[in-house]
């Protein structure tokens, strides 16, 4: 003991006459904190049938409503869909909105999600890098040069691109075919189109910027010649870039133009039929695949899905049910055991 | 000068040339010779070159070697080398599936993790070893001629060193001289071995005689020792002078480094080992590694997890193999050509595809499991150092854990073997009873003075619990205010060279020094005895006065005081003052040698003149003549021994006995000691013999003194006797006893006292002669002795033996022979020693027996009966006599009066064989077929097994048998059955048999024979198992034990040095495993099956997509949200919920003790929740995966804005998996699971905005903020986790209303009022004795409540922060609980016993018998009413 306070002194250098007791001062008696002693204040939960039955039907009555409300959006949505064999011929309009009608051209059994194929482009190319442009990345071999002069726009996305024309015409009941007007900007994400993408120079002239490299190997014309409006031609051109945002399932479409309403008054398409003229270049049979042509309105909560609404129903009611077997186990059981665990 | 270099020349060459030979000849000794000899060879020539020098480097690292060593150290980690082999794999193109370097991302990440931790804690300890290597001690230096300040870092082999008082050894050190005149240097070995006695070192037998100071200069000696070894207790060599002669140096002459030197002026040494080769250094060991029964658990799962992923891949590479065949030769513009423009087959795609889908698919081998569980565990084992109730007052010190990485496994011991001493008793002996010469004492004023202090103990302690920190032992306090100022002095001194953190753990372990009570100290004598002690020394002295022979004493008072002069000379306790700590007590009386004829007839047999040592436990050997020096021609010009004797004879009047009692003695360091007599304190190196002496010291015969070859006596009327002490025989386990021989004063005899363990001093009795009175009388003695030690140990106490032998001088002349060629021995000395000391100890006069009192620590039945409730079977190894471990065992509830008990006592193979036959047909045969009533007769106590066997009839069992029930018997066994039960031929028998007894006594074991026994248990039933233990002798078993613990009592360091758990209590343990170990098994184990969960819930994920990506290793997961998903976004809640989650308070813990068979039953990991986890995770990603599919089908999204989602989705679920995984919510797993939420997007914003062209391929480039436009996007986080948490979600709840475990039932019980929980819970222990009670119930051990039980309870539950009682059903139904229990408290207890049957059945069965159904219910029913 004696030696205990000697020792304890000589830590600090300055003598207490206190004994053992001065050695407290300094004792390791661990703090009496709430977080130290493991005491903090907690909300401890006890999954019962008792407890958790309000859950179940707070939450069987949250989505049945939301999932009707869905289903509903969803069934008004117009769609309207032609599968591109049959290259032309009458179709009947069910369009009746005045709202704007988008168009699709879809594809199936396309694997742009392949790995890669996802790999193979080469984004500081798109985005107007004149190095780039020249020396295409690594990622779009084998298709960053051709013939010895780089690809541009590289890669096997691009050089896939789907090249279709899809042109509508209405047909007049008088037997004149009236082309329905088309934009083909605006299809685009506003920041693919302003800044993911760009030209290598804001030089209206794509022909020279383009000097010295090559088309891809499928394309027919070179980048610089998608289209005659200079706002929507080379890197910048929409259904280019459309079609470089690959898809994420092997089913999918992808929008290529959009019938503008005309006015609050006037049907966007009128009731009637329509004639759908394809320019044919795009092989799909190599892979089995299918080519679409989709018209559709869309509403807030995008294209027509019924899934979501019936997947609320479901759920809600799923829901709804197992509190119902909750309540019923409470009652049988719950009961027996809150007296017999907890208080007789 | 020139003549002592020219010396020193010489010296030197053949020194060298020795040292040449030496080395040849073997190597296995160290030669060190003076360093001052060769200060002008600037080292090239100094033979000590070669030694390590004293700066210790205990860092791993440099700044240069960090990088790699680090790094390969790490790569011992297996899962380390497959996450980099992995991340290279990214830089192969053809496989490669992630950016390379983002792929390495997380494996630098964790291993950088690990790096910085492991640099920091070098870069502490290269903070300490500064420290330490730059602290000053006195060196000699040859130019100054004088001892100058130098760091310890310079420190070399062969310096001398100048030690002060106080001062802290810097290296090991050969003692040349003390200031002491006695030759000595007290040290105190506390940062050693733990032990705060002073220890007594001797200089050098050669230069014993030197009187003046030791001269550097003058040495010339070469030293030739061991090599540096690691055997604190063990050192060797000889010291070789010039004139050739040798000297033996001992342990007793080396002061180790870290050693403090006490009570001494100075000391000189010559340094012998330094720095790294330090004894000191080389016990140092790191921290253990063990693996944890989870962790193997958990490494079988990560097995599987790997084959999963192979599975996996393998599925995924066949399927793309097929999708590219089913092409055939058209290949479709998606299926991009390899780089080189080369086409691929479909089974190389496959094969490339295998070690991409691996990369893709890493993250189900949980990367950041293993850095997640050390944090985790880290975290804990912070939160049990901070528990408070692991905290002890008294000893300033709290749990520590040393081995960091198994505290869950103390959530599953299921078996606990006790050490007895020290660990559930205080090891503080209290001196109780005593026999002389057959008559009893029985000290009942001191018996009833004990009982005083108990209750003050409690009291006291309630008062400290409450208020804080108020220090215990009053009266020492007392004691102590004075000499702190006294001491400030050498303080200073200290404090300069002292090492902080040295001085720091010093004065922790320093108050555990024995003896520091008044309980122990202050004896109440018995009258009777203390009257006859009085009158035998007043004859005595009567007698001395008229020069009557002493042994005209009636034999019967002189038993007496020989008795006592056995208590207080037979033993090493070291005097010491209060007032001046650590200061021996310094009274050289002159030796009072009357009889120049043993001088002589000793002188005949051997050249040297007879001294002994007496200081330390083995003294024995250091027991050589000190005037051996005398007859060669000594190179210190000293006084020699002779000399100093001669002077001494001077001073000693001429006439013997009168003056041996002189008033005042002559040198007494000045002081008046009789005003402090009662002051003087024993330092004993075990706490019975200081016991002893305190007990003598009440009867007025007091140590007073002790010298290496006298020890000094009180004795009433008679004064001081000065006892010449000729041999130490010291004790050791084998012998069991120790010997003193001396000289009597006052009859000038030659007489042994031993002390020992009361089985080997009886067989050394001298077998009485009949034939005369005498004999008879001596026969009566030795029966009635017999019994009373029968009765002490019946009650519990320690008993001792206290004998005498009479040698003339013929017998010791001829028996010191021996022992002296003995002593001188070389080769097997000590085995020589021992064979001496047995020949002296024989043929004994029995004088008495004493009985001490090693009284349980606080709180040990409790614990007991609780671990025991716990389902922990506890197994007590105890090195004491079996009547004395019996009796200890019924006192702490390990065996209870009720039950039976079996005992095995066997003398030879056979019989122990045929004994556990029989015991086990027995336990068959009783236990298996009365589940009837009329097993209630077998109920009682009974010490002779086999008497009784069942008497009910087979014929009405309808149970069906169980194969190991525990049943309710104890089975005690001694060390020589043990012996024989441990043989490989009848170790299953034993097995079978203890498995079956609720508790297991094993009592004179050996250490070995501990270690065996758990090793034995550990292997062949596959259990886990848990070692306590306070002594060296328990510390092979804690080596063994899955679970090591240590007390950190009074027995010293070494038990602790080897355990993984240092305890300052037994009592602890009952926390530290139901509460810590019930958290953290349940923690780890929660948090290991949800690492599972979360990484194969997120990996199924992408496997589900490549159904949909032609298999092509594709992932609609960015690979930056892949990469950083474990890391980052999902870390954090899991790491707080695995550090702070509590299943259940910690008090209904350690109220229901059973809630910790969920622990030892692995509950919360089973091998079934594996693959359990497994489905559920891959139903939860299914949901994940395909409500997003459908609701994005045949749409224009884009990979990654419809990945994205699924990522959230992934994160949402994931997270409120963990919620409904999660019992308690503080504000922490709130804040925790809001920012894991918030980092996440804030992340994805931040990345979806920063850099349009950078992160290839996926360039998410605003997509996030797309996303959070889209109401889809949230329609679906809403939808999602409710489809896949559904199941999880119902089926908790169900299960917590169906079939809740107990731990369920504990939950609810925690969230019940305190008032009415403590009621609940109380009934429940009440209850037990209950007749009504219709099964058995799960309490049923607890006693009805005694005393102390009620008190802790309320103790335990402080009342005054009471929730106020909830609203609802459950609030009802407890009041009107509240209500029925006072009008008709048989029901509500009825109904409590209903609620526990669902563990009723567990709590008596064993651990891996856990299927097994209730059998004991007639039993326990009949036990119930026999209450």
């Amino acid at each position: 003991m004696m030696a205990s306070s000697y020792n304890a002194k000589d830590e600090d250098g300055h003598i207490t006459v206190s004994g053992p007791g001065g050695g407290t001062l300094r004792s390791k008696k661990p703090e009496n904190t709430a977080f130290k002693q493991q005491r903090l204040p907690a909300w401890q939960p006890i999954l019962t049938a008792g407890t958790v039955l309000p859950a179940f039907f707070i939450i069987g009555l949250i989505f049945i409503p939301i999932g009707i409300g869905l289903y509903v959006t969803s069934n008004n949505i117009k769609e309207f869909e032609v599968t591109l064999y049959d290259m032309s011929g009458p179709h009947q309009n069910p369009f009746r909105n005045c709202n704007n009608v988008f168009m699709y051209y879809g594809l199936s059994n396309f694997y742009q999600n392949h790995r890669r194929y996802v790999k193979s482009r080469d984004d500081s190319q798109l985005n107007g890098d004149l190095e780039s442009l020249m020396k295409p990345s690594k990622e779009c071999e084998p298709y960053a040069y051709h013939e010895n002069k780089p690809i541009a726009p590289c890669g096997a996305i691009a050089n896939s691109m789907f090249n279709d024309t899809l042109e509508l015409f209405y047909n007049d009941p008088n037997g004149t075919k009236i082309q329905i007007p088309m934009t083909a900007t605006g299809i685009a994400w506003w920041t693919d189109k302003h800044v993911k993408f760009r030209n290598p120079t804001d030089n209206a002239n794509l022909t020279a910027v383009f000097q010295g490299t090559t088309k891809p190997v499928n394309w027919r014309r070179p980048v610089y010649e998608l289209d005659t409006d200079p706002q929507n031609n080379g890197f910048i051109n929409e259904d280019f870039i459309v079609w470089m945002r690959t898809a994420a399932l092997p089913t999918f479409r992808k929008l290529y133009r959009i019938i503008p309403k005309k006015n609050s008054m006037v049907p966007t398409l009128l009731r009637g039929n329509y004639t759908l003229e394809v320019v044919y270049n795009y092989p799909v049979r190599s892979f089995e695949g299918r080519k679409r042509m989709i018209l559709s309105t869309i509403s807030w909560m995008g294209g027509k899905n019924p899934f979501l609404g019936i997947a609320y129903i479901t759920v809600g009611s799923v829901c709804f049910f197992l509190g119902v077997v909750l309540l019923i186990i409470h009652h049988k059981y719950g009961n027996r055991n809150n007296s017999a665990d907890i208080a007789n | 000068m020139a003549r002592e270099s020219e010396d020193a020349g010489m010296a030197k060459a053949s020194k060298v040339k020795r040292q040449k030979k030496k080395k040849t000849k073997e190597n296995k000794t160290r030669t060190v010779q003076a360093n001052i000899l060769y200060d002008n060879a600037k080292g090239e020539e100094n033979p000590n070159r070669h030694y390590a020098n004293n700066k210790i480097k205990t860092t791993k690292y440099t700044v240069l070697s960090f990088l790699p060593k680090n790094l390969f150290e790490q790569f011992h980690r297996f899962a380390n080398v497959y996450f980099v082999f992995i991340a290279l794999l990214n830089f192969v193109p053809v496989v490669n599936a992630f950016q390379p370097e983002l792929a390495l991302a997380p494996v630098v990440f964790i291993l950088s993790v690990t790096a910085i931790k492991d640099l920091w804690e070098d870069y502490r300890r290269h903070r300490s070893d500064k420290e330490i290597n730059h602290m000053d001690c006195l060196v000699y230096s040859r130019v100054e001629r004088r001892y100058v300040e130098k760091y310890w870092k310079e420190v070399r082999v062969g310096d001398f060193i100048r030690l002060r008082c106080n001062e802290i050894l810097p290296a090991d050190v050969l003692l040349l001289s003390s200031s002491d005149p006695d030759r000595l240097c007290h040290i105190e070995t506390a940062t050693l071995d733990g032990e705060t006695n002073l220890k007594q070192r001797q200089v050098v037998r050669s230069f014993f005689d030197l009187d003046c100071d030791f001269d550097p200069l003058k040495y010339n000696s070469v030293i030739e020792c061991e090599k540096p070894n690691n055997d604190l207790n063990r050192f060797r060599g000889y010291i070789i002078h010039r004139s050739g002669r040798r000297d033996a140096l001992y342990k007793e002459n080396l002061l180790l480094r870290g050693c403090t030197i006490r009570n001494t002026e100075e000391a000189v040494g010559i340094v012998i080992y330094a720095g790294h080769e330090t004894k000191a250094m080389l016990n140092n060991n790191g921290p253990r590694y063990k693996r944890s029964k989870l962790e193997r658990q958990m490494n079988v799962d990560v097995f599987w997890c790997v084959i999963i992923l192979l599975v996996m891949c393998l599925f995924a590479a066949v399927g793309h193999g097929l999708w590219m065949f089913q092409y055939g030769d058209k290949r479709p513009v998606f299926d991009v050509l390899s780089p080189e423009g080369t086409d691929l087959s479909p089974i190389m795609s496959a094969i490339y595809l295998f070690l991409t889908m691996i990369i893709v698919f890493q993250v189900l081998i949980p990367i950041s499991l293993f850095v997640s569980i050390e944090i985790v565990k880290i975290c804990q084992v912070y939160f049990i150092h901070q528990d408070m109730d692991l905290y002890d007052e008294e000893t300033d010190s709290h749990l520590q854990c040393r081995a960091l990485n198994i505290t869950e496994d103390l959530g599953q011991m299921q078996y606990i073997f006790s050490d007895k001493t020290g660990t559930l008793t205080e090891n503080k002996m209290v001196f109780r009873r005593c026999t002389v010469a057959g008559v009893e004492y029985s000290h009942d004023a001191n018996a009833r003075r004990l009982a005083m202090y108990q209750e003050m103990d409690s009291e006291e302690e309630e008062c400290t619990s409450h208020g804080g920190t108020l220090p215990r032992r009053d009266s020492v306090t007392s004691h102590q205010s004075a000499p702190v100022v006294l001491r400030s002095q050498s303080t200073k001194s200290h404090r300069r060279t002292g090492s902080r953190a040295e001085a720091k753990r010093a004065s922790i372990l320093s108050k555990h020094t024995a003896f520091s009570s008044p309980m122990e100290k202050d004896i109440t004598p018995d009258p009777q005895l203390l009257d006859k002690v009085n009158e035998c020394s007043s004859q005595m002295d009567f007698m001395r006065f008229h020069s009557q022979p002493m042994s005209q004493l009636p034999s019967d008072l002189s038993d007496i005081i020989d008795f006592f002069i056995a208590l207080t000379i037979c033993n090493t306790v070291v005097v010491s003052s209060p007032n001046q700590p650590r200061q021996k007590v310094r009274m050289r009386f002159e030796l009072k040698s009357p009889v120049k004829t043993i001088e002589d007839f000793i002188k005949r047999f051997t050249p040297s003149r007879l001294t002994s040592g007496s200081n330390s436990s083995s003294s024995s050997s250091l027991i050589t003549n000190r005037s051996s020096n005398k007859g060669c021609s000594s190179m210190l010009s000293s006084p020699s021994a002779e000399s100093t004797l001669t002077k001494l004879d001077e001073e000693r009047p001429p006439r013997g006995l009168d003056h041996a009692f002189s008033p005042v003695p002559p040198c007494y360091d000045g002081k008046a000691w009789d005003k402090e007599e009662g002051e003087l304190r024993y330092e004993a190196e075990s706490p019975d013999e200081a016991a002893l002496v305190y007990a003598a010291r009440a009867y007025k015969c007091s140590l007073v003194g002790r010298l290496p070859d006298q020890v000094t006596v009180e004795l009433p009327h008679l004064g001081k006797l000065s006892f010449e002490l000729l041999h130490t025989l010291g004790f050791d386990s084998t012998r069991k006893r120790m010997s003193v021989v001396v000289r009597h004063p006052l009859t000038d005899q030659i007489t042994v006292y031993t002390k020992g363990a009361d089985s080997v001093i009886m067989d050394l009795i001298k077998p009485p002669n009949t034939g005369n009175s005498k004999g008879k009388r001596q026969k009566k003695i030795v029966y009635r002795t017999q019994n009373y030690l029968n009765l002490y140990a019946a009650d519990g106490l320690r008993t001792l033996c206290i004998a005498k032998k009479i040698l003339s001088k013929d017998e010791y002349a001829c028996w010191l022979q021996r022992h002296l060629e003995a002593e001188t021995a070389i080769q097997g000395r000590e085995e020589l020693l021992f064979e001496s000391a047995l020949r002296l100890e024989t043929n004994l006069q029995l004088l008495g027996a004493t009985g001490i009192e090693d009284r349980l620590q606080d709180g040990v039945p409790e614990t007991i009966a609780s671990l025991r409730k716990a389902g922990l079977q506890i197994w007590v190894l105890t090195g004491d006599k079996q009547e004395t471990a019996v009796n200890i065992a019924y006192a702490c509830k390990l065996l209870d009066p009720e039950e039976e008990i079996l005992t095995l006592n066997a003398d030879s193979q056979e019989a122990c064989a045929l004994l556990l036959e029989e015991s086990l047909h027995y336990i068959q045969a009783k236990f298996l077929c009365s589940s009837t009533d009329q097993a209630a007769k077998a109920f009682h106590t009974n010490f002779a097994p086999f008497e009784i066997y069942p008497s009910s009839s087979p014929s009405s069992s309808s149970s069906h048998t169980v194969p190991f029930m525990v049943h309710r018997l104890g089975l005690v066994i001694d060390g020589r059955t043990l012996a024989y039960a441990l043989d490989k031929s009848l170790e299953d028998k034993f097995l079978a048999v203890a498995r079956s007894c609720r508790s297991v006594l094993c009592c004179r074991s050996t250490p070995l024979q501990k270690s065996m026994v758990v090793k034995l248990v550990r292997n062949k039933l596959k259990v886990m198992t848990l070692a306590i233990g306070d002594g060296a002798n328990d510390v092979s078993m804690i080596q063994v034990a899955d679970v090591g613990v240590g007390i950190s009592g009074q027995e010293g360091m070494q038990a602790v040095m080897a355990s993984d758990f240092a305890l300052p209590r037994f009592r602890y343990l009952q926390k530290l495993l139901l509460v810590h170990g019930h958290w953290c098994y349940s923690r780890l184990a929660n948090m290991i099956l949800y690492f599972f969960y979360k990484n194969a819930m997120f990996v199924a994920l992408i496997f589900w997509y490549q159904f949909y990506c032609g298999f092509s290793g594709s992932a609609m997961i960015d690979q930056w949200y892949l990469i950083f998903f474990n890391l980052m976004f999902s870390a954090f809640p899991q790491l707080i919920t695995g550090t702070l989650d509590k299943d259940v308070s910690a008090e209904t813990l350690q109220q229901l003790p059973h809630l910790y068979v969920n622990g030892q039953n692995s509950e919360e990991y089973k091998p079934y929740m594996f693959w359990m986890n497994m489905i559920d995770a891959f139903y939860q990603s299914l949901v994940c995966f395909f409500i997003p599919y459908f609701a994005y089908a045949d749409s224009d999204v884009d990979l990654f804005t419809w990945g994205t989602p699924i990522t959230t989705l992934a994160l949402f679920t994931i997270l409120l998996h963990l919620g409904i995984e999660t019992k308690t919510w503080t504000w922490m797993n709130w804040l925790s699971i809001t920012f894991s939420i918030a980092l996440f997007f804030t992340v994805a914003l931040c990345y979806n905005a920063s850099c349009p062209t950078c992160y290839s391929p996926s360039n998410p480039y605003w997509t996030m903020q797309r996303l959070l436009q889209d109401p889809l996007f949230y329609l679906l986080c809403a939808i999602t986790p409710v489809a896949a948490l559904l199941p999880r979600y119902f089926y908790r709840a169900c299960q917590g209303t169906l079939f809740p475990s107990p731990v369920q039932v504990g939950r609810q019980l925690d969230k019940l009022p305190t008032e009415i929980r403590r009621n609940i819970l109380s009934l429940s222990r009440v209850k037990v004795g209950s007749p009504l009670s219709p099964k058995p119930p799960f309490l049923s051990l607890a006693k009805p409540s005694p005393k102390g039980c009620n008190k802790k309870d309320q103790r335990s539950f402080p009342s005054s922060n009471t929730p106020p009682a909830k609203k609802g059903p459950v609030s009802q139904a407890d009041e009107e609980k509240g209500q029925r229990s006072q009008v008709q408290p048989s029901d509500s207890v009825r109904s409590h016993s209903d609620l526990y049957t669902l563990v009723a059945t567990e709590i008596d069965t064993l651990p891996y018998t856990k299927d097994a159904p209730t059998t004991l219910g007639g039993a326990t029913a009949s036990f119930n009413q026999s209450l």
